[in-house]
């Protein structure tokens, strides 16, 4: 008689429900996870040894390609560990922006995870939708940094430059003419702020749009109620954080236990779910972008009236002005140091943490007194989630890995670093 | 704030006797206790089983390595008869490759300032206190530095210690699944190192008339854009001047 075997499965890292390059050894018994064992470090680029020979102001843009879709949360937590160890005071003007800007990073995120976790649980149009309206989320980094990802916009001691109170316009094209045209620039006529006004007076009933699509879809219902379930003890234990610890029902939240830039002064709740499974954690995440939405809002209101600085004007951490370079003797020495040299941290450790759309996202530096890092190390959400991939997915089918996969929210980027 | 961290403190030093903690530092940003490997598992538990403690959560765990602690490549305040220093010597890791990597001894007697090479540094929290707390261990030995396993205490440091063991070479004692876990199946040496070359060992590219996938030394040559300096700076003793005076009033 021939005897039986479990199969052993080989997922990814080249497929597209792997987000990225997640290499999974999978045993089966039939089509139930018997073992699952993650491989790891495909895009393992050693950020945190590069940043450790590097002055510290030229390590933000590693930051932003951790976790390459919520860019300026990761600058966050670098910046203020720095911030932190040099014993520096941000302008108001400086937190709220970096508030606002969180949460839109926020929101790009979970735009970003509703898009790719409904695609891979077979829901094609919301990935459609959830790209429209990142679309006007990059423009908004666009406007401020430059860039539409790798922004680089926050620094030790603020940001680098006030709101820009034009936005660009759209330019006609064979493609984009006319009506479109107008449309497209509709939004655009104003300031940032107001561009984001527009946004977030859109946005709630883009959400609705989702939800109608999957809150009560009965494959959506299928394939995430009672998949991946984990209790409040074993979140804790596992070291989960963000959204998939309030999922199970832990009302965590470090914008509330202990508030960084802004949190303190802007009003907003905390949803959290009840049964820890994959449903829980999309309702979870669906309200995030709500509060975010009216986190965005208080903060507009606040910018529009309170021009200021954005930030320190301590020379030796932040250049000094154009003008007063180029007419201050002093002014130009400091630039040069500052952008040749960097400047010098004191001696000791820090660990700052911010609530990072996918949990706690911290960083830990080590200065020795010198322009470079001794130690940096980078507490990234995704990678303690997946750890405990095999506990989430064991006895569950082939096919709820992907529903797995997809709650835990995992980017490659940020778990390899 | 800082009057409730020193009331932690006191409970700290209430709790564990002396033998079982090293140190007890009230860093600017939370507390940090030092403790030796054989204790490290019970104090460990402690922090999180004791309801005044509460940590019931390791929100980090990543290793360190203290060789070239506090060296700089650039002496900016001396000059010898030949000039000024030129910043193009040092032991920096972008300064070697593979074959030139310098074959170091960690100085235990305070070259470096700390008691030894390899250490493994935790942060927990506790959400009941909205508390942090950051844990240390030096390791014992310097060429073959092994730690306890904090898994069973918490199961989120698994991944951690492979990550540290894959890095740094920490050995965790008890760990269920020490496997390396960022590097490349067959990697050799230990990333992270302070003397492990920036650029690395090898590179990996795919070969046509091999038909295969082939290792050889990389090409890149080590070069270093900004050199490492460390400054006296007179403000940071104005500050610390004015620390020391606040704790003596």
């Amino acid at each position: 008689m021939s005897k039986m075997h479990n199969y052993t499965l080989n997922f990814g890292p080249q497929h597209p429900a792997a987000h990225g390059v997640l290499r999974l050894i999978l045993e089966l018994e039939g089509e139930i996870i018997v073992r699952a064992d993650p491989h790891i470090g495909l895009l393992h680029r050693g950020t945190e040894k590069l940043a450790e020979s590097k002055p510290y102001n030229q390590s933000i843009g590693y930051m932003d390609r951790l976790d390459y879709v919520s860019m300026m949360c990761n600058e966050h937590a670098y910046v203020m560990a720095i911030e932190n160890l040099l014993g520096l005071d941000i302008p108001i003007r400086a937190k709220f922006i970096r508030t606002l800007f969180d949460e839109v990073t926020r929101i790009l995120n979970h735009l970003m995870w509703i898009g790719t976790h409904g695609l891979d649980l077979g829901a094609m149009t919301l990935f459609l939708y959830a790209f429209r309206e990142r679309e006007y989320l990059m423009d908004a980094y666009e406007a401020v940094s430059g860039a539409r990802m790798h922004a680089t916009y926050y620094r030790p001691g603020g940001v680098y430059r006030d709101l820009p109170d034009e936005m660009t316009q759209v330019k006609e094209t064979r493609w984009t003419k006319g009506k479109d045209l107008t449309r497209l620039n509709a939004w655009r006529q104003g300031s940032l702020l107001d561009f984001l006004e527009e946004f977030i007076n859109d946005f709630p009933s883009r959400i609705d749009e989702y939800e109608t699509l999957l809150t009560n879809n009965r494959i959506w219902k299928q394939r995430t109620v009672g998949i991946g379930v984990v209790s409040p003890d074993r979140a804790l234990q596992l070291g989960f954080t963000g959204p998939m610890l309030r999922g199970s029902g832990i009302a965590w939240d470090l914008r509330k236990k202990q508030p960084y830039a802004a949190y303190d002064k802007v009003k907003f709740s905390v949803p959290i779910g009840k049964n820890g499974d994959c449903y829980d954690r999309y309702l979870v995440r669906m309200e995030e972008m709500r509060q975010s939405n009216e986190i965005i809002r208080q903060c507009i209101t606040w910018l529009r009236e309170n021009p200021g600085p954005v930030i320190t004007g301590d020379q030796k951490v932040a250049p000094p002005s154009r003008t007063a370079m180029k007419e201050d003797m002093e002014s130009m020495i400091h630039h040069f140091k500052l952008f040749t040299e960097g400047y010098c941290v004191p001696a000791g450790e820090s660990y700052a943490a911010v609530e990072h759309p996918k949990g706690e996202f911290g960083c830990y530096l080590v200065s020795d007194g010198a322009n470079k890092p001794f130690r940096t190390h980078l507490r990234a959400a995704g990678f303690v989630h997946l750890s405990a991939m095999e506990e989430m997915v064991k006895g569950h089918m082939l096919a709820d890995v992907v529903a797995v996969i997809g709650t835990q929210d995992i980017v490659f980027g940020e778990i390899d670093r | 704030m800082a009057k409730q961290k020193s009331q932690f403190v006191s409970q700290l030093e209430a709790f564990f006797s002396a033998d079982r903690l090293v140190s007890i530092t009230d860093t600017s940003d939370m507390v940090t206790l030092e403790i030796s490997p054989e204790h490290w598992l019970d104090v460990a538990r402690d922090l999180r089983d004791q309801d005044e403690f509460s940590f019931t959560q390791l929100s980090d765990l990543c290793g360190m390595d203290y060789l070239s602690w506090g060296q700089s490549e650039w002496a900016t305040d001396t000059a010898s008869n030949r000039g000024f220093s030129r910043a193009v010597s040092g032991e920096g890791a972008g300064r070697f490759d593979w074959s030139q990597r310098p074959q170091v001894v960690f100085d235990r007697d305070n070259e470096y300032g700390h008691p030894g090479r390899f250490a493994v540094v935790v942060h927990l929290i506790s959400m009941e206190h909205n508390r942090r707390i950051r844990i240390r261990c030096f390791a014992a030995d310097d060429v073959m530095p092994i730690i306890p396993s904090l898994v069973d205490t918490w199961n989120s440091a698994n991944w951690y210690e492979r990550e540290a063991f894959d890095l740094f070479g920490i050995a965790f004692e008890g760990h269920p699944d020490l496997r390396r876990i960022l590097t490349d199946y067959g990697f050799v040496g230990h990333p992270f190192r302070k003397d492990f070359p920036l650029i690395g060992n090898v590179t990996v590219r795919y070969d046509e008339s091999q038909g295969r996938v082939v290792y050889e030394p990389v090409e890149i040559e080590p070069r270093v854009l900004v050199p490492r300096v460390i400054r006296d700076d007179s403000r940071q003793h104005a500050l610390a001047d004015e620390a020391t005076e606040d704790g003596n009033s």
